[in-house]
C-alpha cells in the first residue's frame, strides 16, 4: 500500500493534472510547457497559502 | 485572422469519432491515432500514473448510484474507460474507505478520469480541426 503524505500527495496530483492540462489547453509545445508549470505553480501555491491560512485559523 | 481560419479546417472527413472514442478507452489513444506520439503518452504517462496511485493508496472504485455523491464518483470513474472496467472485473480497489490516504486514492481515480475525458476531448478536437494539429 502506498502511503504518501498530504504534500506528497499534492505534488503527485498536481504533477499528473499539470501535464494534462498543459497539453491539452494549449497549441504549441512551448505554450503547453509554460502553461503546465504555471498550473502546477498554482496548484501547489494556493496549498501553501490555504494551509497557513488554516493553520492561521485554527490558532 | 483568416490565417487562423484556415488551421481550423478540418483536415480529413469521414467519422470523426474514433479519436474520442479511443482516447476514453484507453488514455493517450486518441493521440496516438493522430500521430501525437509525444503528447499521447505523455497524458497516458500521466493518467494511467493517477489511476494506479490511486489503486495503490486503496482508493474506492465506485460501483453503486445510491446517492448523488456516488453517481458523480461514479461518473468520474467511468471516464478512465477500461482501466475502470478492467479494475472492477478484476476486483481491484477498495470497496471502502478506511484509512486517511484511500480517501486522497479515491479523489485520485475520480479526477484521473475526468482528466481522460478532456484528453478524449482535446484528440477530438485535433480530428476535426478545431484546434490546429
Amino acid at each position: 500500500m502506498f502511503s504518501p503524505s498530504h504534500f506528497t500527495a499534492v505534488l503527485l496530483f498536481a504533477l499528473c493534472a499539470s501535464v494534462v492540462f498543459g497539453i491539452t489547453q494549449r497549441e504549441t509545445p512551448r505554450r503547453m510547457m509554460r502553461y503546465g508549470l504555471y498550473c502546477f505553480a498554482l496548484f501547489v501555491g494556493s496549498v501553501v497559502v490555504l494551509s497557513w491560512v488554516m493553520y492561521l485559523i485554527a490558532r | 485572422m483568416a490565417a487562423s481560419e484556415n488551421k481550423t479546417v478540418p483536415a480529413e472527413q469521414g467519422f470523426v469519432y474514433w479519436p474520442l472514442i479511443a482516447g476514453w478507452l484507453v488514455p493517450g489513444a486518441g493521440h496516438f491515432l493522430l500521430r501525437k506520439w509525444g503528447r499521447g503518452a505523455l497524458l497516458a504517462l500521466a493518467i494511467v500514473g493517477m489511476f494506479v496511485l490511486g489503486i495503490a493508496m486503496q482508493g474506492e472504485l465506485y460501483t453503486s448510484a445510491s446517492d448523488i455523491l456516488h453517481v458523480l464518483g461514479l461518473a468520474g470513474d467511468l471516464g478512465n474507460g477500461l482501466l475502470y472496467f478492467v479494475s472492477r472485473f478484476a476486483g481491484i480497489g477498495a470497496n471502502a474507505v478506511q484509512v486517511t490516504t484511500a480517501d486522497y486514492g479515491t479523489r485520485f481515480i475520480v479526477v484521473a478520469g475526468l482528466l481522460n475525458v478532456i484528453a478524449a476531448v482535446d484528440a477530438h478536437n485535433l480530428k476535426t480541426g478545431r484546434k490546429p494539429l
